[in-house]
């Protein structure tokens, strides 16, 4: 099970990644749970400075911009 | 060469004839137009590139606890060369603040970003030459330096929300920066150009457009006697009119155009485009989340003093 979580304030860039990355689980038939989380205190808690970004199992595998379908699906599928 | 595509486009594709002030008029127009587009396309790529190693996460290691003065001017040119999205501004504060960052080092950050923009430098460069875009450039990051300095020596450290101070922050954005390959920040940079231009596009054509429209037929009167050389309040009423503004460097384009085109001074025109972009309504909004309403105020005030100085200090430099 993968654990995915977008995290972002609310704005569009984080919205659009959210959308993204669930369809992209959805295409891909993937066994993830994705959250997001728009909570300030626990964005910093991943030493994320520029939002939106993407944690992948707990990891952060990306910050800072809204990356392509391509790009998401393997930052998923490498988990 | 994009001379020979605009003469080809108008006077071939569309039939104007020779001589005619249209004719003049649209191809000049066309051609500016195309050389504008080139030139963004090819500068927006560059510095997206650029930006494309100096994440936020970076800045902040970088200025690791910088004091005051060396501090401010690293962040200042830092907050250039790093990428600002309004959305991302609580985070980087927070990021900055606790990492035991100066407030006013941060808030030179905060001033050099929006303000010192890819986009307003090619626009004023294609638009007024590349003088007047250095101009722009020094004198933002001169007013990130001062306005962060003058917020540093105030010690409104107690105006930011407590609650900032507490959280703490995680290590393992250092992670993401890793694994970033050149294909990567290729198609980062390539689909941030694209994301600009798709957004801007129709400004720079109004911008351009109004000012050829402007330059040929509109007379320079009403808009020269009130905020011309003659006014000596030109420069802080603009600045004012600026503040609630908001837009992105390019949408300032075009009143920046039909300013100086009336035969508004080049000082007043550069303090109200400033005033524009870095003092945002929506990222003030944004900032409440973090800084108590004194900060905001202090925060805007010496911004836009700063900026109408600027503003005095070029209307006395630049020749009419």
């Amino acid at each position: 099970m993968v654990k995915v979580k977008v995290l972002g304030t609310g704005c569009k860039n984080c919205q659009r990644l959210y959308g993204t990355v669930t369809e992209t689980v959805r295409e891909l038939g993937l066994a993830a749970v994705v959250e997001k989380v728009e909570d300030l205190a626990a964005i910093m808690s991943f030493g994320v400075m520029s939002t939106p970004a993407l944690v992948v199992n707990g990891r952060v595998v990306l910050s800072g911009r809204v990356p392509g379908k391509e790009e998401v699906k393997k930052l998923l599928q490498g988990a | 060469m994009t001379t020979l595509f605009a003469n080809y486009l108008v006077y071939r594709l569309f039939g104007v004839a020779h001589g005619t002030r249209l004719g003049d008029a649209l191809s000049f127009f066309v051609g500016d137009i195309v050389k504008i587009y080139l030139l963004l396309m090819v500068i927006v790529f560059a510095v997206a590139v650029i930006r494309s190693f100096f994440p936020p996460e970076r800045a902040r290691r970088l200025l690791g606890q910088k004091r005051e003065f060396v501090g401010n001017v690293l962040a200042a040119l830092l907050g250039i060369v790093t990428p600002f999205c309004s959305c991302s501004a609580v985070p980087l504060f927070i990021g900055f603040v606790e990492s035991g960052l100066p407030l006013g080092v941060t808030f030179s950050f905060l001033i050099s970003s929006p303000t010192v923009n890819e986009v307003a430098l090619v626009m004023l460069w294609a638009l007024f030459g590349w003088q007047i875009s250095l101009i722009y450039i020094s004198t933002g990051v001169v007013l990130a330096i001062l306005g962060g300095v003058i917020i540093g020596r105030l010690h409104l450290e107690k105006e930011v929300e407590a609650y900032v101070y507490e959280i703490r922050m995680g290590q393992s954005a250092t992670a993401a920066e890793a694994g970033i390959v050149w294909r990567d920040r290729l198609a980062y940079a390539w689909s941030y150009t694209a994301d600009i231009f798709r957004r801007i596009w129709l400004f720079i054509l109004l911008g351009v457009g109004l000012g050829a429209w402007i330059h040929g037929y509109a007379p320079v009167d009403l808009v020269v006697r009130f905020a011309g050389r003659g006014n000596p309040w030109a420069v802080p009423i603009a600045v004012l009119i600026g503040i609630p503004l908001y837009s992105n460097a390019a949408g300032t384009i075009p009143i920046v155009q039909a300013l100086v085109g009336k035969g508004m001074p080049m000082g007043t025109v550069l303090a109200f485009m400033m005033s524009i972009v870095s003092i945002s309504t929506p990222e003030l909004i944004i900032l409440r989340k973090v800084i108590k309403p004194k900060l905001i105020a202090w925060f805007v005030g010496i911004v836009a003093v700063s900026i109408i100085i600027i503003g005095y200090l070029f209307n006395a430099l630049l020749p009419a």
